[in-house]
């Protein structure tokens, strides 16, 4: 069984949503990411996004634009995002979700990109511009099928289509909360719930919310309706305004935890 | 004037040509881009629609635009008769009213009210605002800090078309970060708001639409040199950024025995990475929703563009030119800043046009080509703007370069 699957039945029996935690790998730079996303790890979160920065990213909000680029500047790429994988893996036992655009993943070669993140010990990947309509070029380069490929799935997309996604997907849905980029505000919990549940009727796959939660009570309201909450942003912000700080992992862990207590309190 | 296209199997059902082109966006823009392909299609073959399009390019634009036999620049060549198409002429100045008056009614047709643009040089914006005026539509335009700062009369130009134009710091502040910004405004604004792509680039259907759209300038262009020569044109030239005044002249004549040249800018020359030269010099890549070249490292990562020329400056290029690259049929070639203000001068001095700087890039290498064929050879050069825009950055470049250009 996949490692996503597992951590989602598991919890599922506990009648409990996961937290699920993205990060810019090598923000702040290349060590203290490490830090970061181990400390992500210990503290509650259940699956781990790693973001792979690229130069221009247009679904990001300026959180995440600011961040690729700390994290361009101190020289991280695909190959070395690939390499965190492999180290994190050694001490992490969350899924490892690689989330990058597909430019990276191009230039890197598909099928070195799918045997190099399965053998690293990722999970699964999320390619944001890849949309099914064009992701079968890839695909046909995954020998064996054993990574998960997330979709995306946005308040715009009609349920026919929503249906058509989910019957290929695996791993779990990301379902957009709202029609806006990542670090959006104006988040709309109603809303969020109506579309989770209009997702929830025409698949099986567990539903991770994402763009815009970084309360707890945020991720608590979407816990409830959903088997994930997705929180990236709102780690960004930690890291630029405390990167360059002693305390910045002890920061990370104090959110986490904050995060990880409303979504176990969730009761779904 | 003819505004309906034919599109001779290009692209296929998907977007693609060939290996290039396709739908590379956020699961959040698919509807919307899925929704305005459909609404393509049905315009695309409705008279109503071509009517209207051709009765504003005839009375709003004062289309068709004149194919201009450039005598004394001829001479100055050297060679072969250098023939200019004059989208200079257009209302507005360049040749992106076309597409622009084209996307405004498309989405007139579909209900929305509101429109956002990119911009580089800002005549697509410009183009854009000026339409969004016409049908009464609301406009916001998305131009690098760069760009706002070099193309300044344009800046004011739109702002007095009643456009909003919005200042767009992050990158390099040219037109690759305006079309970032921009497909992050519409990612947030899809449901009621039109995105009115400015070149033959981007997600299927605007490589399609946009090359549909400017493809009465080689329409135009062969009925002319038909009445006026009486044969096809041997060469066509045009510069390429995106690359819509080239697919527009080119499209046309993809059929026929006309050799097609693409000029992109090499900046400060090539070998010293100070360059747009796209299709030259870059790999292929995914940028802005299509597969085509663009320029990156190895790691994937775009990298900056340069040119004198605004319009050119950027690291993409449309997917059909990519096609044309790989099958052999258009050949592309690059100009440096240098070069290109020379041929400004040039223009100015024997012709009393003064060219935009984009258009520059195309007139350099024109007259270079025309100077190694014989006098019985015609070229066709797409004059695709003009300079007032550019006068500053001419006049500055001028007294670096001791006073003469």
């Amino acid at each position: 069984m996949s490692r996503i699957k597992e951590t989602f039945d598991n919890l599922g029996k506990r009648g409990e949503s996961a937290l699920v935690g993205f990060a810019t790998a090598g923000d702040p730079d290349l060590e203290r990411s490490l830090g970061v996303l181990r400390a992500m790890c210990e503290s509650g979160v259940d699956v781990l996004e790693l973001g792979v920065p690229f130069s221009d990213p247009t679904a990001d909000g300026p959180v995440i634009q600011r961040a690729s680029q700390r994290a361009l500047a101190r020289g991280m790429r695909l190959s070395r995002a690939i390499g965190m994988v492999r180290e994190l893996r050694s001490s992490v036992s969350a899924p490892i979700v690689l989330f990058s655009y597909y430019n990276p993943v191009l230039a890197y070669g598909l099928s070195r990109f799918y045997k190099d993140a399965l053998a690293a010990g990722a999970d699964g990947v999320l390619v944001v511009d890849l949309p099914p309509e064009e992701s079968g070029e890839m695909l046909a380069e995954w020998e064996g099928r054993e990574l998960d490929l997330i979709r995306l799935v946005a308040p715009t997309t009609p349920t026919e289509r929503m249906r058509t996604i989910a019957d290929q997907a695996s791993g779990f849905l990301y379902l957009v909360s709202m029609t806006g980029v990542t670090g959006s505000a104006g988040l709309d919990l109603a809303e969020v719930a109506a579309e989770t549940a209009r997702l929830k009727s025409v698949t099986e796959l567990p539903v991770c919310v994402g763009f815009g939660i970084s309360t707890p009570e945020e991720a608590r309201a979407v816990a409830r309706v959903a088997e994930g909450v997705v929180v990236g942003s709102a780690f960004e912000r930690l890291i630029e305004a405390h990167g360059g700080e002693r305390d910045l992992e002890e920061r990370i862990r104090e959110y986490t935890r904050s995060l990880k207590e409303a979504v176990q309190g969730a009761g779904r | 004037m003819d505004t309906q296209a034919t599109d001779q199997g290009r692209p296929d059902s998907m977007g693609h040509y060939g290996p290039f082109g396709g739908r590379y966006v956020a699961e959040t823009l698919m509807p919307a881009i899925l929704e305005l392909e459909a609404a393509y299609n049905t315009v695309r073959g409705d008279g109503a629609f071509h009517s209207e399009l051709r009765e504003l390019f005839q009375n709003y634009v004062g289309r068709p635009s004149p194919l201009y036999f450039a005598r004394r620049l001829t001479e100055r060549a050297g060679g072969a008769k250098i023939y200019l198409k004059r989208e200079d002429l257009n209302h507005t100045g360049a040749h992106k009213i076309n597409n622009t008056l084209g996307q405004a009614l498309l989405a007139r047709r579909m209900g929305k009210q509101k429109v956002i643009a990119e911009t580089g040089a800002g005549q697509h914006g410009v183009a854009t605002a000026t339409a969004a005026a016409l049908f009464g539509m609301e406009c916001k335009v998305f131009m690098g800090v760069q760009d706002v700062a070099r193309q300044a009369p344009n800046v004011a130009r739109m702002r007095l078309l009643g456009a909003t134009v919005e200042s767009v710091p992050s990158g390099t502040g040219t037109l690759k970060d305006a079309m970032n910004e921009a497909m992050r405004f519409w990612v947030g604004a899809v449901r009621d708001t039109f995105y009115v792509i400015g070149s033959v680039a981007g997600p299927h259907p605007y490589p399609k639409m946009v090359r549909d759209f400017q493809s009465v300038i080689g329409v135009e262009t062969r009925e002319q040199a038909l009445a006026a020569l009486g044969r096809l044109p041997d060469l066509l030239i045009a510069c390429v950024g995106g690359g819509s005044n080239a697919m527009g002249l080119f499209y046309p004549f993809l059929e026929d025995n006309v050799e097609l040249a693409g000029v992109e800018a090499a900046g400060k020359g090539i070998s010293t990475g100070k360059h747009a030269a796209t299709l030259c010099a870059g790999t292929v890549g995914v940028l802005h929703g299509a597969k085509s070249y663009v320029l990156q490292t190895e790691d994937g990562q775009i990298v900056e563009a340069h040119s004198v020329s605004a319009g050119l400056d950027y690291p993409g290029v449309g997917p059909e030119h990519a096609l044309l690259k790989e099958s052999g049929r258009a050949r592309y070639v690059s100009v440096t800043d240098s070069q290109a203000l020379a041929a400004f001068g040039a223009l100015a001095r024997t012709e009393g046009i003064l060219p935009a700087l984009e258009s520059s890039h195309a007139l350099a290498f024109a007259m270079e080509e025309a100077a190694r064929r014989p006098k019985d050879q015609v070229v066709v050069v797409c004059l695709s703007g003009r300079g007032d825009k550019d006068l500053d950055i001419v006049t500055g470049e001028a007294a670096k370069a001791g006073g003469a250009l």
